[in-house]
Formats: C-alpha cells, structure tokens, sequence
C-alpha cells in the first residue's frame, strides 16, 4: 500500500510539466485555486508570497461582497480563501461570508460553507451565533446529508452554551432509522458531554439503548461515551461488564462483518476501546475481574499476526492484564508478550515494551532484571525518545545503592537535551532521587549543582526551595549539617571564581544565598573575597534584578570589618538611585545596616535557622499610624477587589473586572496552566495500579513538583533501617567504586567470560540493578522503603518545620519583616492605645452575643464572620455592626426580640439582632438565620407607641440579593409595645464581599398621615456559603468546566500536627466549607453559594504558605470567598 | 481522544490542519511550528512516537508528506499509527494513487474525507466503503457535469 502512495513526485515546481502526466486531470489546471497554487510555488521569496496573497486576498473580497456572486462563485471563493487562511494570511472578511454559503447553498456549497466555518472560527467566535439557525434548519432536513453535515459541524466546534438550542433534535436522531445519522448523534452527544456533562445528563438511559443498537458502528460510537463515564465512577456500571465481555468475545471470534475488519483484524478499534472498559472495570475489583479472564486470554491468543495493529490489540491487553486483579497465569503470559516487545528490533514496538516495563516494573520488578542487557543498550540508543523512556524505567527502579549511576546517566541525558519540558520533568526526578537517596554530601551538592545549572530557570521553583530548606532546616547531627553547608560554600565559591556569567539566575540566586548565610564557617574565607565575587555578580549585565536583590541581601548579611563595610558602600552607593524599588530597598538596608552591626546582629542573626520567627501577618503595629491618619482625613483602606470592582463600576464597558478569568478552553497549549489537579500531570506514561489514586480520582503527587515524598519526612532513625544497612556492603560508595562493588553483588546473574564491550554493559546492568532482585526489601517508586536515607530531616514536628520555612523564607527575602517581628512585643499596646473607640463601642454586642448565648439558641456554628463586631478591624473596611448600634440601647430588648424568633428558625443560628431604624412609633431590627438550604431575613418591628398601627408595609430591594417574602403577607399590625415579625428568604443574584439591602418601611396610624422610614442592612457573603459533598471524581469534571477563577497565597496554621488539615479544618468551621479530600500536600475543598452556586478550592502546601486557587462559574465568587478565607485565618 | 492532526510537506508547508479541541489562532500557529520542526528533525527510521507537552505525538511520512497526529496520554501509540495509515488509504481509495498535489489541489475533499473518517477526535467509520460511500453519495448529490469531470476518476 505504502508503495504505492509513496509514487509521489519530488518537488513542486516541476508542476507546470506535468500536464502530460496521467494526474494532470485532477489538477483542474483552469481553476482559479489552481492558478493560484502554482502561482505561489513558482515564487521564490517570502515577500513575494505575501504581495501575492494579498492582492488575491483583495480580489476576493470584492468578489464576495458583490452582491451578483453567485453562491457557487462564493463556494469557490471560499476555497480560496481557506487556502490563504492555511498559509497563515488572515481573511477575516469572509467568515461572515462561508456563514452565509452554510446557510443559503445547495448541499455541496453547503459542505463548503461549513466546512469554512469549522476552520475559520473559534468556539468563542461570536459569529457563530449566527450559525445556530442553519443548524437547527439542518437537523431538521429530510436530506439525510445535511443531516450528516449538521451533526459534524456541531461536534466540532459547538460552543457551550449554545448546546441547549439544538440538543432536543440530536437526541431525537438518536432514533433516525439510518445507522450513520445514529452514529454521528452518538458521537455529537459525547462531545456535549465532554464539553458540559451536566447538559446530557438526562439521557444516559438513552446511551443505554445505543450500546444495545443493532449496527455495530452505533455501539462502538456509544462506547466513547461509556469510557469517559466509567473513568468517572466505574462502581456506576459494574452490572455492564458481562455484556462488554460478551461483544468483546464476539468481535474476538471474528462474529462482525468482514467491513469492520482492518488488514484483517476483526474490529482492532473496538477490540481496544472494551479492553479499556474493562480496565477500569477491573481495577481492584476481584469478582468483576474473574468475568473478564476468559476473553483476555482468548484475545491474547487470538493477536497472533505479525501487525502493527495486533501489537496494539496486544499492548492494550497486557495493560488491562497487569491493572485488574492478578491472575497469575495470564500474568505469566503477559509477561512474555512483554519480552517480545522488548526484543523486538521494530523501534515502536521496543519503545511500548519500555513504557509496558516501566509501567509493570511496580508489581514484578523481575521483569526488569530479566530485560537488563535491552536496557543497558536503549539507555545508549541515539534516537532520544527510546532514551528517554528508558530513564524514566530507571526512575522507577532507583534505590539507595544504583542512585548514583542513573542519575548520572539522567543527567547525561539532560545535557543534550533540547525539550524544555522534558527538561523541567527530569530535572524534577534528578532532584527528588538526589534528596531522597544521596549517598554523601559531596556527591549532592554537585549534584544539585548540575541540577540548577541545567535546569536553569524553567525548573520548578519548588526545587531551589527546598533545596535551600534543607540546608537551613538540616539533619540529625550537627557536624553532618555544618560539613554540609561547609561543602556547599566551598564549591559555590570555586564556580563564583570560573564563570558565573553562564550560571543561570536561579542558580545564582541560591549561591548567594548559601553564601550569605553560611560562608562564615569556612574560617579561613575573607569576608571580602566572598563580597567582592558577588559585588562582581552585581556588575554582569545578565544579572536580573531579581538575582540582584538576593546578591545585595547576601551582602547585608556579610558586611563587616573595614573591608566588608567598604564595599558595601560603594554598591549601595551604586544601587541606592536605582529605578528598581526593590534593588533600592536593598541597598538602603545595605547602606544602614552595614554601619550599625549591631543593628544587623539582631536583624540578621547568624545562622538563626532554628527558631522560628514570629511574623505579624495583620500589620497590627502600624495600627497607631492608620487611626492617625484616618483622624487625618485619609480615606480608609479599601481591599483590592472592593477597589477593582469599583472601578468596574465606573467604567461601565468593562465586562470582565478581573483578568485572571481566562476563557474556558480545553487545549493543549494552557494545560500546564490550567490543567485541573485531579489529573495526573507530568507523570510518565503509563501508571499502575499504586499510583492509580493520582491517575484518576486523587491528586497530583508524582511528577516534578513533590519533591520530598512523605518518607522525606520521616524522623527517627528505626531499627529497620539498620538491618537494611547490613544487607547493603556500603552505601557510601563514590561512582567509581560503584562498578567494582556492584558486580560483586550476589543478585546479579553470573555471565560465562564475554568480549570487552559487553563486559563492561554487564558492569553497567549489574550497577543499575542492584538491590532489584527478590528480597523483600526491593523498594520501587520509593514506596514504604525501609532503605537508609542520608538527608533525613530533624524530628521536627511538621508544625514546627512549617513555622520554621515560613521563618526561613522569610529571613532569606526580607529583611523588613524580620524588622516587624522586632515590633512584635508592641502588638497588644498598640492594640490598647489605638482602638480605645473601638474598644468601648465593641462592649455592646458582646453583652448581647452573651445574651444570645444564655438564651440557648446560639450556636457554635455561626460563622465567625457575622460576629466580626468583636474583632479590631480597623484597617478593613468592613461595617463593623456595632458601631451602628446606638449607644442608648439597651440589652434587655435583644432578649425580647431573639425570643420572638419564629419557632422553626429559633433552633439555627443566627447573627445578631441589629437595629435597622427607628423613629419615635417604630423600631426596627433584623437578624440573619442560617438554615441549610437558605439564608433567612427576620426583621423585627416593635412599636413603641401605645397605640396599635395598622398596615405596616415593608419593602426590601437589592441589587445583589432576590428577596422573596416567607410571611404570608407583607402587610402587619402590630399592638402597642409588641413586636411583629417578617421572614424573608434571601439569595445571591450577584456576589460581592457585602452584600446589602435597602428597605422601607411604611405604616399608617388609624388616624393621621402615612409615615415611611428607610433603613439598610448589610450582611456577609459568608452567610451564604454552605458546604457542598462531592465526590473527588466530580470535583475533578467540575473543575475544569469553571472559568472564573482566582489565586493566592494564604498563611498556614501550624499550631496542629499537620498545619494543612490544621489549616482546612479552620476554613471548614468558619466558613463552613466542605473538604473533599488531602492528600498529601494538597486538598481538595468544595462549597456552594446558595441556591446552589458551586465554587471549588484546591490548596497546596508551599514553601511554608497555602497556594490556594479557586474556581466557580459565578463571576467574582472566587474573589470573594478568596476575602473570606483570608479573614478567617487572619482572626485565627 | 485525538487532539489534531497535521498534514505538512517535507518543506514545512502546511497541506491541511484539523483541530479537534477549541484553540486560539495563536497556539495552532505555535503548535505547527513545533510540530514541524520537532518532527523534520527526526532522523530516519527512528521512533514513530514523541512528547510534546503532556501528548503524545505520532507522525508518519508518506512520499513527501508528514501526517502529524496528537492524541492524549492514555492514548494507544499503534492505533494512532494505524489511523493515520487508514486515513492514507482513504485518500488513495478515493483519489487513486494520491499524491501530495492532489492534497493540495483538492484539500477540502481531503478535509471531507476526514471528517466521514473521524468525528469529534474520535473515529468514526472504520470501513473504507462505507466512508467512501458516504463522500461519493454527498459529492454527486447536487454536482454538474462540470464538476463531476473534472474529479479524480478511480
């Protein structure tokens, strides 16, 4: 077949020849396209192509606005233009045309027509409005082509939101009698599905019914459908796993049509798609696992020609065999059908063999040792694909004993390498293996060396990070740490002195700070030899300014002596009139702390690693300046995203206030960015079953970013660990020992006596390999090894090393806020001294909290928020209830009104009662309640007259809220000295930090003139948050369909065991969020604004902070939640 | 799921672009340019299968054109391969012996072949007369005489 396609010609501009050519029919040499294409390869230069183009590009435009065009001149037009469009030359002028053909041509120039569409416009394009007619015209057509026409372009490029217009005639179809109008609704359907799996949800019955349809191409359609909802919860469709056997074995049998075959395999897309079913049906399942042997067997059996196709039938196989519950004889076999990929001189199927490896290498390490001569030889193969995939085998397979030698090998690779994102990837591995199993500190410093000089500054930020922690933070012993650190100093020094130009930033940045910190313990280094390779660092013009400002504050803490305090002068002197505010900052601190050393003892204490340093998060000493300046005048301070949003209302055009909201979409491009934490991300390839849980349902824990596993932080040196040590001759083997010591090894294979080159491979394979074979120690993947580990970290509690990073990075960033801390013993005065009219004003509510409180109807759940009255909040702009309340009032009415709580709401909390307004007949106060599905108004009228007034109209209205009465009628009476009581339900149009209500109330003595009063009221966006239970599955689908979203960093509570729980479990009882699921560093958090208005959070531990993100489809939703978490954790 | 496919000549000019997932104009022309030069750089008889990002990439050369094709990680490399032969045989099938100037003189019947053979990023008809029957039945619906000449003849 290949043979014959590949009779092609060479190159183009032998074309115009080609006339007496057998092909020169189809060429359609008269037409315009073909004129134009030949026209086009005639050239010579890329300028030339352009002035062609556009002059084309005109021609057409005129042509397509002309209104005597005909729509088959337009079809051509269009042909043309989808040409230019290819070439990369916009034609933005004819979208609206190739609209206009999808909808006005016949049939043919209908196919063209769309056919533009789908290439010319995005899904956001906001033509495409315009095409949701023709469409539904289309389904609706008798000609079954259009039909056909219609469905494609709607599975295409569809957007969301206009799904709901057509999805009544796509369902419909899926009772066409024509099998190809069936199938093409089956598979328009799982692209609604994907794109917004809410929308189909009613018709999975009927998804039902095309699995069970009598075309075969209607159910292996439907089957794309049934693996994205297996994959999402394969306990939903245990009871299917017969009947997919039951095809699978059919197709296997060869009971389909010869139509279906392809190079004489019965149905091998099929045959793949149920051996993915049932995969995940499988998984961990036993008894649904015993249905499906049979068939594997038979299908392994079966897959006996030597064809690409059957190889993939076969690879498909072995995966399933290896992911379901083991069986051992068809673990045997697929164990040696994955020795014939493996051995297999065809470089695909070598290349599947490894991934096969890679991904069986958990459950039967054997296998490794088996194939240890192909591995050596992949390892050097010059396609770097094969390398690649190799490492990664290696990667999995490393231990305390062959850690040297696969990352050298890994870094080898990293040399040539010229892909950024492999690079980011390994880079990540080599620093994870280099922590976990380092056998000594020279060895991990160069190392790491190697790691930040390549990886340079694409890498993960987490690696220089906890790098530096590491080193900060150190081990057991204290001689251990300072031999470290010493090695470190020493070594930064020696590559200062080559060529710190080729060094990247990032590299530089962590030098100088080592350098800062630690260059002291090398006595006999003069402080300004060290000053003056960084003063060098400074006058490099690649240095960025951010390197900059690590260098300056690596001076700070160095300067001293004549010599230090010299050369501190001159650079501040230099920096201190920079443009960069930073840089200025820094040389400022140089300057002053340079001349006071005392000063900088206390600032910059030497190695002060190990306390921790309290930090003031709330700026509380600054309070004294605020209350000054606001008596001053000075506007008081308004939070970034009341301020955007005022800014958004001043400009009314600004659709979209925050630019973090990006465009929903689901490319390849932004996955790195926006991919949802549900889904595995930089894992390699295949993954099995122990690390199935980041596969699918949980989070994002292999790959580059988790640097320190949870064995990291393993403490106590166990008894485990030294009988391991006995096993093992010596771990603190240099690379070159290795070699030697490795083949002794008693695991590895004896060979009879082979020529040189082999020998040595057979050193290498024996150095990989080592502590591979069959004890029970064999650790992969660096699960539960009970292996020596060199940089065990302190028996920190993680609290304390939590407190402790954030200590650490902030001693290595600022300096102003280790000044803070030195303010810090002044907190509480400031407190006192600042707020005296806070304070007075706050005793209020608190008495009638109090009394709420006896009253036994105040919860501990009411959410902290509502309560704020009694928090010093001066900075914040939020309206601090009391500060309303009157002074005159007096305690006793709050008892009165709580116990005129309507009887179903008194069980719930409730804020407390604020009054609204009063004359001299009314008063009125309110309260907010929570109950579980809505947030109920209570407002209370008391008529402090002695008269009864009659017809009390109250109006509530919102701009943020819906306001619905519960009470029967708004219109009350209340007698003298009673109160009268209204409910309102309340609900979220539109969020925002506050959310406010502005009412009046109007009422009418027997005799005498209407009187109204007006009020407002305003409440927290808290009280409307309630926790939502989702599965860590539909977290994951939920996630990425949000598009509004927002990041930032929060601080973390650490006065726990483990400051992320600690931290969630605060947010949860605050806010009263719902939390999914921790894993690890990270957790998933789901809430709802009510009604039901999703909005999800994940959290990662970072660097000592919270990285937290949230998603919602509500618009400003995450800013605000992000506000309130912030709050809590800040009144914690 | 299949992600996109690229059809380029060995001069890096693209011959046919098909997207099945929503992007802007500015990724399609980044990811050309990757692909073209990750894939032209590739030495003979090496590896059919890259990495680019988190997909798998699988591309083939036939004659002078490279069929370029992303699909996602839990994807099967082989199958991928076999879909880009499948659609090669349909060309061929459907153009008699194709060559790359009929890709280029005829793209938009290409593009139509390949959306009866793929939907959505997912196959769709695996059987060559069918999706032939289907492009031929809609070609000769409403064509003149013209038109129905100047077709390839198979």
């Amino acid at each position: 077949m290949s043979d014959v396609v590949e009779k092609t010609l060479t190159a183009l501009p032998g074309l115009l020849s080609l006339d007496s050519q057998p092909g020169s029919t189809k060429l359609s040499s008269s037409s315009k396209l073909g004129n134009l294409i030949r026209g086009i390869t005639e050239l010579t230069s890329k300028h030339e192509e352009e002035k062609l183009i556009q002059l084309e590009l005109t021609s057409i435009k005129e042509q397509v606005s002309s209104p005597n065009t005909s729509m088959r001149q337009m079809k051509e037009l269009m042909v043309r233009a989808i040409y230019c469009e290819m070439l990369g030359y916009e034609s933005s002028f004819s979208y609206i045309h190739a609209i206009k053909l999808a909808q006005q041509g016949t049939a043919l120039e209908k196919r063209v027509g769309y056919l533009a569409v789908s290439l010319f416009l995005n899904e956001s394009h906001e033509l495409l409005l315009l095409l949701v007619n023709t469409v539904l015209k289309d389904l609706q057509s008798t000609n079954l082509i259009e039909v056909c026409m219609a469905l494609t372009v709607v599975s295409q490029m569809f957007p969301k939101d206009m799904i709901p217009a057509i999805l009544p005639l796509v369902e419909e179809k899926l009772n066409h009698p024509k099998e190809i109008i069936r199938r093409k609704a089956v598979l328009a359907l799982y692209k609604f599905y994907l794109i917004a799996p809410n929308q189909v949800q009613h018709i999975h019955n009927k998804f039902r019914k095309a699995l069970c349809d009598k075309d075969p191409g209607v159910m292996t359609a439907s089957l794309h459908i049934y693996l994205q909802l297996i994959e999402e919860n394969p306990e939903g469709y245990k009871d299917l796993t017969t009947s997919f056997v039951t095809i699978l074995k059919q197709v296997v049998g060869g009971k389909l049509p010869m139509d279906f075959n392809y190079h004489s395999v019965p149905a091998p897309w099929l045959q793949i798609q149920l051996l993915r079913i049932l995969c995940l049906l499988g998984k961990n399942d036993q008894s649904t696992s015993e249905i499906m042997y049979e068939v594997l067997d038979e299908s392994l059996r079966r897959a006996e020609i030597n064809h690409n196709i059957t190889y993939a039938i076969l690879f498909e196989c072995v995966k399933c065999i290896y992911t379901i519950h083991p069986k051992s004889e068809l673990l045997e076999k697929a164990a040696k059908c994955i020795g014939n990929f493996v051995l297999s001189p065809k470089i695909n199927l070598k290349y599947l063999g490894l991934k096969a490896l890679t991904y069986v290498v958990q459950q039967d390490p054997k296998l490794a040792l088996q194939h240890q001569m192909t591995i050596i030889e992949c390892l050097d193969h010059p396609d770097l694909i094969i390398k690649r995939e190799t490492l990664e085998l290696l990667f999995r397979i490393t231990n305390a004993q062959n850690v040297t030698v696969i990352v050298d090998k890994m870094l080898e690779f990293l040399r040539v390498n010229k892909d950024d994102y492999t690079t980011i990837d390994l880079v990540g591995k080599v620093a994870e293996l280099a922590e976990k199993y380092a056998p000594d500190n020279e060895w991990f410093i160069e190392t790491m060396s190697t790691v930040f000089s390549v990886g340079g500054d694409t890498m993960q930020p987490d690696i220089p990070n906890s790098f530096l922690k590491l080193l900060s933070e150190g081990f057991d012993s204290m001689e251990e740490d300072r031999k470290l650190r010493l090695f470190a100093v020493d070594s930064y020094v020696s590559l200062l002195q080559e060529e710190p130009g080729k060094l990247p930033q990032r590299f530089l940045q962590v030098i100088s700070w080592v350098l800062g910190e630690y260059s002291y313990l090398r006595e006999d280094l003069e402080v300004d030899t060290v000053l003056r390779l960084l003063a060098k660092l400074l006058d490099m013009k690649t240095t960025s300014s951010e390197t900059k400002s690590w260098v300056l504050m690596a001076m700070t803490k160095l300067c001293e002596g004549g010599a230090g305090v010299s050369v501190a002068r001159e650079v501040s002197e230099t920096y201190s009139s920079s443009l960069d505010t930073v840089l200025r900052q820094r040389a400022q601190e140089l300057q002053h702390l340079s001349q006071d050393s005392e000063m900088r003892a206390r600032v910059l204490p030497r190695n002060a690693g190990l306390d921790p340093l309290e930090v003031d998060s709330s700026l509380s000493f600054l309070d004294g300046f605020v209350s000054e300046a606001l008596a001053a005048g000075a506007a008081p301070y308004k939070p970034p995203h009341q301020r955007q949003e005022e800014l958004a209302q001043a400009k009314a055009l600004s659709l979209e206030p925050y630019g973090l909201s990006l465009p929903i979409s689901m490319s390849s491009c932004c996955i790195t960015d926006r991919q949802s934490p549900t889904l595995l991300s930089i894992s390699s390839g295949l993954s099995g079953n122990s690390n199935d849980l980041s596969y699918r349902g949980g989070l994002k824990l292999d790959g580059v970013k988790r640097v320190w596993g949870r064995e990291g932080y393993l403490a106590q040196r166990e008894p485990v660990e030294e009988s391991a040590h006995v096993e093992v001759p010596s771990p603190l083997r240099s690379p070159s020992q290795q070699g030697g010591a490795g083949g002794s090894h008693s695991h590895t294979p004896t060979h009879t006596p082979t020529p040189e080159p082999e020998l040595e491979k057979q050193q290498l394979a024996s150095s990989l390999f080592v502590g591979l074979a069959s004890q029970s120690s064999v650790c992969l993947m660096g699960k539960s090894e009970p292996t020596p580990q060199r940089f065990r970290r302190k028996a920190n509690s993680p609290a304390s090393s939590s407190a402790a990073s954030e200590k650490q990075s902030n001693s290595m960033v600022s300096a102003p806020s280790t000044v803070d801390n030195l303010m810090f013993n002044n907190l509480l005065d400031s407190h006192i001294t600042s707020e005296p009219a806070v304070s007075s004003l706050e005793q209020t509510p608190q008495l009638s909290q109090g009394l709420v409180a006896a009253n036994g109807s105040c919860d501990e759940e009411l959410p902290d928020s509502d309560v704020n009255g009694s928090s010093p909040s001066l900075i914040g702009d939020d309206p601090v209830v009391a500060a309303e309340l009157a002074p005159h009032e007096e305690p006793p009415k709050d008892l009165l009104l709580s116990s005129c709580l309507p009887a179903e709401l008194s069980g719930l909390s409730h804020s407390e009662i604020t009054p609204l307004c009063s004359d001299q007949i009314l008063d009125l106060s309110a309260c907010h309640v929570q109950k579980e599905d809505a947030l109920v108004l209570v407002v209370f009228i008391y008529n402090s007259s002695d008269s009864d007034i009659q017809q009390i109209l109250l109006e509530l209205d919102s701009e943020e809220l819906e306001v619905s009465c519960e009470s029967d009628s708004a219109v009350q009476e209340a007698t003298g000295h009673s109160v009268a009581v209204c409910q309102y339900s309340l609900s979220v149009k539109r969020p925002s930090v506050h959310v406010e209500l502005v009412g009046m109330v109007s009422y009418q003595f027997p005799v005498g003139t209407p009187q109204s009063v007006q009020f407002s009221y305003k409440l927290p966006l808290s009280s409307f948050i309630r926790p939502m239970t989702v599965s860590t599955e539909e977290y994951g689908t939920m996630w990425l369909d949000f598009s509004h979203d927002t990041k930032q960093n929060l601080t973390l509570i650490s006065d726990d065991q483990e400051p992320l729980t600690a931290t969630l479990s605060v947010l949860k009882k605050k806010l009263q969020l719902h939390v999914v699921e921790i894993i690890g560093m990270e957790g998933i958090v789901a809430c709802r604004l009510l009604q039901d208005q999703p909005c999800l959070m994940h959290c990662r531990m970072h660097a000592g902070t919270m990285a937290v993100w949230l998603r919602s489809p509500v618009p400003d939703l995450p800013d605000c939640l992000m506000y309130f978490c912030q709050r809590a954790l800040q009144e914690h | 799921m299949m992600r996109f496919l690229l059809l380029f000549s060995r001069q890096g000019k693209l011959r046919l672009q098909k997207w099945f997932t929503p992007m802007t104009e500015r990724e399609k022309k980044k990811i050309t340019r990757d692909m073209t030069t990750m894939v032209l750089s590739r030495q003979p008889r090496s590896c059919n299968f890259l990495h680019w990002k988190d997909l798998k990439i699988i591309y083939k050369r036939y004659a002078s054109l490279y069929f370029c094709l992303a699909i996602e990680n839990q994807e099967n490399e082989l199958i991928a391969l076999e879909v880009i032969h499948r659609y090669v045989e349909l060309l061929d099938k459907y153009f008699g012996n194709v060559c790359e100037l009929d890709i280029i003189f005829n793209f938009e019947k290409a593009y139509f072949i390949l959306d009866e053979f793929l939907m959505g990023g997912e196959i769709q008809e695996t059987s060559k007369q069918m999706v032939n029957r289907s492009i031929e039945a809609s070609d000769m619906l409403q064509e003149t005489m013209e038109e129905y000449m100047s077709k390839p003849a198979f």
